[in-house]
């Protein structure tokens, strides 16, 4: 499949009706999400025949990427019921049968329980900035704990040396793989500007 | 709920030791058809906990002939592997509920989504 091609299935898919701001509901956009999983296949051959898991799935944009993609499953967790409400729909109208869907907290889960089940962890998760400092990096230990081969995800450029540290800590490779302007619509109504651009990384990790 | 996820669900409620493998209730089986990739199903199979498979579609009514114990060479029995792969990925609980062998918690399967969400005092 084609980029562009993929791209324009994504834009079919549904977004959340009320992002809800504790839990920093910012949809991916088809643009993004298409490129990363475009990269994920290309490049480096994670989707295509492999257990891939979507941590903070929202409502389900790289899960049912990464379904078109050939993934051999794709299970998608969130803790929101709303947004997995949704992803379940955007399923049933691509009438696509590899993704499966869990409802959990992932700063609860203990994620030794899924250690290395996974091939791929594929994610956008919360930046963690507002009232949910440190998120980020709690859906990246869970990521990393369960992923065997790679974990991609999207951070703020602002914590690469942090996220750097922490990637040597924990005894696994980061490499920055692009720098994206995330376009962030205004979702909600404290957000004054029509729309902001932050600088974000497409990151991967990968285990020895 | 595939019984591929089923295999890598666990129950963590407070005090429990071993929530697994998680029982299940089901009040609505589908059978969604998926398709069939050898070499993932074969690489699948190592990684399985078989016996929570076998237990778990057996509760489901759908075991038909998987057998208790994996086949030896089972990478070259095309047969085998379609079996394998209907339980795992293609028979699908819609309804019901996962009982933690432990403690007894359910946690609610609706509309095919299991709910894993503990309340603050199981943490």
């Amino acid at each position: 499949m084609k980029l562009k091609e993929l791209e324009s299935w994504l834009q079919q898919v549904d977004a959340f009706e009320e992002p809800k701001i504790l839990l920093e509901q910012y949809p991916t956009s088809p643009h993004i999400a298409a490129c990363m999983l475009y990269t994920i296949q290309n490049t480096f051959n994670d989707i295509e025949g492999k257990l891939v898991a979507d941590l903070g799935c929202g409502c389900g944009v790289l899960s049912i990427g990464a379904a078109m993609l050939a993934a051999g499953l794709c299970v998608g967790f969130d803790i929101d019921n709303d947004a997995l409400d949704i992803f379940r729909r955007n399923a049933e109208e691509f009438e696509i049968s590899n993704v499966d869907l869990v409802q959990c907290d992932l700063c609860s889960l203990e994620a030794e329980a899924h250690a290395k089940k996974f091939d791929t962890v594929i994610m956008n998760p919360p930046f963690g900035t507002k009232h949910n400092q440190g998120m980020d990096m709690k859906f990246l230990w869970a990521a990393i704990t369960m992923a065997k081969t790679a974990v991609y995800s999207l951070h703020k450029t602002s914590t690469r040396e942090h996220i750097q540290k922490k990637a040597n800590d924990w005894g696994v490779k980061m490499e920055v793989i692009a720098e994206l302007r995330y376009d962030l619509p205004a979702s909600y109504k404290f957000h004054k500007k029509k729309s902001v651009d932050i600088q974000v990384d497409f990151l991967r990790f990968s285990k020895a | 709920m595939k019984l591929l996820t089923h295999n890598m669900l666990t129950s963590h409620v407070k005090g429990v030791t071993k929530g697994y493998p998680l029982l299940i209730k089901a009040t609505e089986v589908k059978v969604n058809e998926v398709d069939f990739n050898p070499q993932f199903v074969t690489r699948m199979i190592p990684k399985l906990e078989w016996s929570a498979l076998v237990q778990a579609a057996e509760e489901l009514g759908q075991r038909q002939d998987l057998p208790d114990e994996l086949v030896p060479e089972y990478e070259n029995n095309e047969e085998f592997l379609k079996k394998v792969h209907r339980v795992l990925l293609e028979v699908e609980v819609i309804e019901g509920c996962l009982r933690c062998p432990e403690s007894g918690r359910e946690f609610p399967i609706s509309r095919g989504i299991p709910n894993m969400l503990l309340n603050e005092d199981e943490v």
